[in-house]
C-alpha cells in the first residue's frame, strides 16, 4: 500500500486524522500530512476508510 | 431526459411530518424521481437530488459551482440575495475559496479542537449547576442548547459573550424560513454592524484570540484582506459556530430521549459516544437545505440533463437516508459507527468546524445525560415548536423536567 496526499487539495477538514491517526496528522497549518506513506497491514482498512471519507479528493492509495 | 412532473406543480422546501426524520416525499423522490424540478420560495426552480451518491457528486464535481454571485443561484429564504452579492467563502469556488478557507484551517484542526475539551466540559458543567438550581420546567435551547456553543465559539473568536442576546436573535432572524426580506436585511445589516465595531476594537486593543489574530495577520495593510472580507468571514463563523450546534443539541436530545434504548446503551458504554454523535448527525441531517449549488456547464445527473446557470440543491437529509448506503434508515443506532454520512456536507466545503462541533455535542450530549438521568420533555414530542421552513432544522424551545 502506498498513500499520497495533494496539499494543494487538501482543505483541512481532518478527517483522515479522525479516521486513522496512526497514518495521518495534520500539520501546524491544518493540512494533510501522512505519517506513515507504507502503513503496516493492520493498518489498511483504516487507510483506506480514511481514503475513501477524504472530501477533498486530496488523498490516493496505490 | 425525465421531466415528468412540471414544475410548478410541487413547491420547496417540503416540510417534515415527523420532526426527527426528513420530509416523507423524500423517499418517493429518491426511488422515483432521484433528481426532479421543484418551484422555489423566492422565485425560479431548481433540481433536487435526493441519492447519496448523487449528491456527493454535486458536491465534489467541478460542474457544479458553490458562487453565489453567478447569476441565477437558488435561494431559499427572502432577502438572502443579498448575503449572495458579496458572500463570505461557504459561497465561493476554488482557488478564491481556498485562500479564505486556508487563513482558517489551522485553528481548527483535531489537535487544535481537543486542546478545547476541558474548557468546553467547564462551560458546560457551569451551564447545567445553573440549570439545576432552577425549578422546572425549563426551556432546555435558552439554558443550554444555545448558550453552550455560543460560549464556545465567543471565546474563541473573542467576542464578548455579554452581546449574546443580539448576535443570537439576528443569526436566528437570517436563518429563519419565518423572517421577511426587510428583517432578514435588517438583522444582516445588524450582525455586520457589530463586528465592525469589534473589529475596530480589535485593532486597538488585541487579546487572544481568533478575530485579534485575524486582524493583526491577515487585515491590510498587514495581511491581504479587506476590511469588508473580514467581517464576512467573521459574521458567517459566529452564526455557524453557535446555530448549528445549539440545534443540534436539542434535538439530539429530543431524538435519544426517544429512542430509550439507544440512551441506555450509549449510557452503560462511553466508548459508543462518537459512534453515537455521528448516527445524530446522519439521522437528524439539520443542515439538509444548507448545500445549495448552480450548475456550471451542460451536465447529467443520475440520468438527468442539467443545463449550465440552473440551480441545484443537493438534500443532506435524502442522502443521508439513502437505504442503498444506510441500512434501515430510520432506524436510530448508536452501534451503526459510520462516518459517511453528509451531515456536515461533502467536497471542499464540507465543514470547516466539524471536529469542534463534534466535541461540542459528546460533551454536551453526555454530561446531560450523566447529571441529569431523569430528563424528560414536559410537551408531547410533536408538539414542540419546530424550525419548519428554515435554512437549519432545529427547535425555537425545548421544555424539560427532571
Ligand atoms: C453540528 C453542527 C454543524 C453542522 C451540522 C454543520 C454543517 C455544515 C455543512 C453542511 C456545511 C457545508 C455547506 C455547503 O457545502 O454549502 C458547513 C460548512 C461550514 N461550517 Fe459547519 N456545521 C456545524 C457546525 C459548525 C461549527 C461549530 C462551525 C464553527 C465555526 C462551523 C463553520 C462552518 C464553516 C466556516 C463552513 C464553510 C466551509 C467552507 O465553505 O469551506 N460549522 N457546515
Ligand atoms: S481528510 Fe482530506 S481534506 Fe481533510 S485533512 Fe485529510 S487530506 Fe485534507
Amino acid at each position: 500500500m502506498r498513500i499520497t496526499a495533494d496539499t494543494t487539495v487538501c482543505i483541512g477538514a481532518g478527517m483522515c486524522a479522525l479516521t486513522a491517526p496512526e497514518v495521518f496528522d495534520q500539520a501546524d497549518d491544518g493540512l494533510v500530512t501522512v505519517l506513515l506513506p507504507d502503513p503496516a497491514e493492520e493498518l489498511h482498512e483504516a487507510a483506506a476508510e480514511a481514503v475513501r471519507l477524504c472530501p477533498s479528493g486530496a488523498l490516493g492509495v496505490r | 431526459m425525465s421531466q415528468t412532473t412540471p414544475p410548478d406543480s410541487r413547491s420547496f422546501p417540503l416540510r417534515r411530518q415527523c420532526p426527527l426524520a426528513p420530509p416523507p416525499e423524500y423517499d418517493r423522490l429518491r426511488a422515483q424521481e432521484p433528481v426532479s424540478e421543484v418551484r422555489l420560495p423566492t422565485g425560479g426552480t431548481a433540481w433536487l437530488v435526493t441519492r447519496y451518491e448523487d449528491v456527493r457528486t454535486v458536491l465534489s464535481s467541478p460542474a457544479f459551482s458553490a458562487d453565489g454571485t453567478r447569476p441565477g443561484f437558488p435561494t431559499l429564504l427572502p432577502g438572502h440575495e443579498q448575503i449572495l452579492r458579496r458572500p463570505p467563502f461557504i459561497r465561493m469556488d476554488p482557488p478564491q475559496h481556498s485562500f479564505y478557507r486556508r487563513m482558517l484551517t489551522q485553528e481548527f484542526t483535531l489537535k487544535r479542537v481537543r486542546t478545547m475539551r476541558p474548557g468546553i466540559q467547564t462551560t458546560v458543567d457551569r451551564l447545567l449547576d445553573d440549570l439545576l438550581a432552577r425549578t422546572p420546567p425549563v426551556d432546555l435551547v435558552e439554558a443550554f442548547a444555545l448558550p453552550a456553543p455560543s460560549l464556545v465559539i465567543c471565546q474563541l473568536l473573542g467576542v464578548p459573550y455579554d452581546d449574546h442576546e443580539s448576535f443570537q436573535s439576528r443569526s436566528k432572524a437570517v436563518l429563519s424560513g419565518a423572517s421577511t426580506a426587510e428583517q432578514s436585511a435588517t438583522a444582516l445589516g445588524g450582525l455586520r454592524a457589530y463586528m465592525d465595531g469589534l473589529i475596530t476594537r480589535k485593532q486597538r486593543e488585541p487579546g487572544d484570540d481568533l478575530l485579534s489574530k485575524l486582524v493583526s495577520e491577515q487585515l491590510e495593510p498587514a495581511g491581504e484582506l479587506r476590511r469588508d472580507e473580514l467581517l464576512m468571514m467573521c459574521v458567517m463563523l459566529l452564526s455557524a459556530g453557535h446555530e448549528t450546534t445549539a440545534n443540534m443539541i436539542s434535538l439530539g436530545a429530543v431524538a435519544l430521549l426517544e429512542h430509550p434504548d439507544q440512551l441506555a446503551a450509549l449510557r452503560s458504554d462511553r466508548g459508543l459516544l462518537p459512534g453515537a454523535v455521528e448516527e445524530l448527525l446522519r439521522h437528524l441531517s439539520i443542515a439538509d437545505l444548507v448545500t445549495t449549488r448552480i450548475a456550471a456547464e451542460d451536465t447529467e445527473l443520475g440520468g438527468t440533463a442539467i443545463r449550465a446557470g440552473e440551480g441545484v440543491i443537493a438534500l443532506l437529509a435524502a442522502a443521508n437516508w439513502d437505504p442503498g448506503v444506510f441500512p434501515e434508515p430510520e432506524r436510530l443506532d448508536v452501534h451503526r459507527g459510520n462516518r459517511h454520512h453528509v451531515g456536515f456536507g461533502y467536497g471542499v466545503h464540507q465543514c470547516l468546524g466539524q471536529n469542534l462541533a463534534r466535541l461540542e455535542l459528546e460533551i454536551a450530549l453526555s454530561t446531560l445525560f450523566a447529571r441529569i438521568p431523569t430528563l424528560r420533555v414536559t410537551v408531547p414530542v410533536d408538539e414542540l415548536p419546530y424550525k419548519h421552513g428554515g435554512l437549519l432544522f432545529g427547535l425555537h424551545e425545548l421544555p424539560v423536567s427532571w
